[in-house]
């Protein structure tokens, strides 16, 4: 059963788009990202994405750039990572693992599907991994009853749209918008024609919206037509900028209310 | 010193056997692949598509035919260097001259190729990634030609060391943007390069330098640098009668050993060694010596040996050649290592630095400090294999941009009179630490903080 595709069912049960907070592990410090993930909780996350940092994060912009970087400076490893799966299911979250493919690697895909799973995590969401080279992730994480999260983007043909969300369980991430992760002021009007060709690609799959996402209005947008929202530069942000878990609490009322409207 | 004249004419282009390898979604056995963002997916799609009808198109091999002839200046000739080789055991030394080519170094090839691709695929603006400079300065080189627009990413620390290519592509038009994210170096230029191609993929292609990257690159670009190793193969046989014993290349990411190796990679009895960069010695943990000194695991799309820690953290390689700068390698090579096709070894700064200046001072070449670590891998293997064993080297480029790192290294800027050096005195074996230690360090550190 994925835990992820339940968790966001309930939300929509309640007549409401999940919220999915992204926070990288290590930044500021070990501990202080971990309270931080739990205050996300507390401020009304659904999901909890625990970032694994890496020297070459491809895909993200220069705010979660800047906050990875002090993590992989530190030295901070999958230890670490499991240990907030682990505090982010006991504040009573859906944990999942966003990780650029090779720390999996290092680690041991096994080794990684197996320590995961018996952390409590739901599974895993790899930005830089396409289902057709996941064989070894695919295996293990069926074997250890973990979601697999893939993403589409606008550039996605049909084809691959269907092939991708067929690799997927727990719901889909649909890149809404060509580039690296950020704030944006507007959401991109090229989220809302992903989601439904995604959804004609693969009607049973809950689809969520990632990229750009910052506020408590631009999460009302998005929630209208996605089954959830991720935001993640805005969170890391409050961080950034000292706000500390109170800032991160507070984010997540926002996003929260905006979800529900 | 002999020049061969041309061996090769460039006439109507015969394609020739690609190895078999990769597969049809870009795998060397294990190495390889892709490992990006979806959202660039449909854009590796359409180069791979595009790539596969242009490379038989009569159209296109006349046209690049003809720029490889009238612009670049091919076939480059072969030059043996007996001088030099007086101090490779006996061996005789042929340089293969990639730095005759326009721009000055191997990678004129590839970029006219990626450069009429993208005219082909309907865009308007090349990205590229650089290192030493000398991939920037083709591309911004084929971008004015072509009259396409031409944005340029290099780490801030190799702006420093290579500031004479930073003004080169400026003169050309393009514009560079100095990254300053992790270690300022090439690896964090790709970074930036691809967050810049996601973001703008639409009109945008990425003129990738060498070897490595996601499929197609690998296998792409070496079938635009293979025409060294076809050229020098006709060349050697004409002039010799015999295929040489080894082919030498210096490795970074690979894309001037693959250009050389692929012809003889059929010919089992040629050896082919490739030369890493061992920066301050592969045991110090200063190096980037990527197969000799890594594991495999991903980096920048592909899966091939990399440096890293146990984290899977991408680690900062070192070298003196801002050109083999990089902790990754291509996939090819980490395949033909593992099937033992190919061998790879390290050369230290301080041993590629002897062979610099020895070829300058008994030939009268000026080698890029890149292809001085194959050059110095030739005076081992020399030595090694004993006299007249016959050994082609790739020169992959001239040295002109090195000249500032060079006069560091040894001293030769702040003197009255300027001290020979090692290896200049070609009446004496070259000795082993002709530069002290002490002077060998103190000069690196001046040329990565001028």
């Amino acid at each position: 059963m994925s835990a992820l595709a339940g968790r966001i069912a309930a939300a929509k049960a309640e007549g409401r788009a999940a919220l999915i907070a992204y926070l990288p592990v290590g930044h500021p410090s070990v501990e202080e990202s971990i309270t931080a993930m739990v205050a996300a909780v507390e401020g009304g996350a659904d999901v909890v994405e625990i970032g694994v940092p890496y020297s070459d994060p491809g895909m993200d912009g220069p705010v979660i750039q800047q906050a990875v970087d002090v993590a992989v400076r530190a030295g901070v490893g999958m230890t670490d990572v499991l240990r907030a799966v682990a505090a982010v299911a006991g504040a009573g979250a859906v944990p999942v693992v966003m990780s650029y493919w090779n720390p999996i690697e290092r680690y041991g895909v096994e080794r990684f599907a197996a320590d995961l799973a018996a952390a409590g995590g739901a599974g895993a969401i790899t930005p830089d991994l396409i289902p057709d080279e996941a064989a070894g992730w695919l295996t293990a994480s069926r074997e250890h009853d973990l979601d697999r999260v893939f993403l589409v983007a606008p550039s996605s043909t049909d084809a691959r749209l269907r092939s991708t969300t067929a690799a997927c369980r727990g719901f889909v991430y649909a890149a809404s918008t060509m580039g690296v992760t950020g704030t944006r002021a507007t959401v991109s009007e090229a989220a809302e024609k992903l989601v439904s060709r995604t959804r004609a690609a693969a009607p049973e799959l809950a689809v969520c919206v990632g990229l750009g996402v910052s506020d408590g209005s631009q999460a009302a947008e998005v929630a209208a037509f996605a089954d959830g929202v991720i935001v993640g530069s805005a969170y890391v942000r409050e961080l950034l900028e000292g706000r500390g878990a109170d800032g991160v609490r507070a984010l997540s009322r926002d996003l929260a209310q905006g979800v529900r409207t | 010193m002999t020049t061969t004249s041309p061996a090769t004419q460039t006439g109507v282009h015969q394609l020739p056997a690609r190895p078999g390898w990769p597969d049809a979604t870009g795998h060397f056995g294990i190495f390889g692949g892709r490992f990006v963002p979806e959202a660039l997916i449909a854009a590796l799609d359409e180069l791979t598509e595009a790539y596969e009808a242009m490379r038989v198109d009569p159209a296109f091999l006349t046209e690049f035919d003809r720029l490889q002839r009238d612009y670049t200046g091919r076939p480059s000739p072969v030059t043996e260097v007996p001088r030099f080789a007086e101090h490779a055991g006996g061996a005789r030394i042929l340089l293969k001259r990639e730095d005759l080519n326009h721009t000055g170094s191997h990678k004129i090839n590839n970029v006219l190729g990626q450069a009429l691709l993208t005219k082909r695929i309907g865009k308007s603006r090349v990205i590229a990634e650089t290192g030493a400079g000398q991939h920037g300065v083709a591309t911004a080189t084929a971008a004015a030609l072509m009259g396409l627009s031409c944005t340029v990413y290099m780490g801030e620390e190799d702006t420093r060391r290579q500031a004479l290519n930073v003004a080169r592509m400026r003169l050309l038009g393009a514009e560079v943007i100095p990254v300053t994210t992790g270690s300022r170096t090439l690896k964090d230029a790709i970074n930036e390069a691809f967050r810049d191609w996601v973001t703008n993929v639409e009109t945008t292609n990425y003129v990738f330098g060498t070897v490595a990257g996601p499929h197609p690159f690998p296998a792409m670009v070496r079938d635009f640098q293979r025409v060294i190793g076809d050229e020098a193969r006709e060349q050697v046989l004409e002039r010799e009668g015999r295929l040489p014993d080894a082919v030498l290349a210096c490795v970074g990411g690979g894309s001037n050993a693959i250009g050389i190796f692929t012809a003889f990679v059929p010919d089992d009895g040629v050896r082919l060694v490739g030369l890493e960069a061992g920066g301050d010695g592969v045991d110090t943990g200063r190096h980037a010596a990527t197969i000799t000194g890594g594991t495999p695991g991903v980096l920048h799309g592909a899966r091939s040996y990399l440096l890293q820690d146990d984290n899977g953290q991408t680690t900062e390689s070192h070298s003196i050649s801002a050109g083999l700068d990089y902790p990754g390698v291509g996939p090819e090579h980490s395949y033909l290592h593992d099937i033992g096709r190919a061998e790879y070894r390290a050369v230290t700064d301080a041993e590629a630095m002897e062979a610099f200046a020895l070829l300058c001072r008994t030939e009268g070449i000026i080698p890029a400090i890149e292809s001085a670590h194959a050059l110095a891998g030739a005076m081992a293997l020399g030595r090694e294999l004993g006299p007249d064993t016959l050994l082609l080297v790739n020169l992959s480029g001239r040295g002109d941009k090195d000249v500032e790192t060079a006069s560091q290294w040894f001293g030769l800027g702040d003197r009255e009179e300027v001290d020979p050096g090692p290896g200049l005195d070609t009446d004496q074996q070259p000795t082993e630490g002709a530069v002290s230690n002490d002077e060998a360090v103190a000069g690196q550190d001046a040329g990565e903080t001028a």
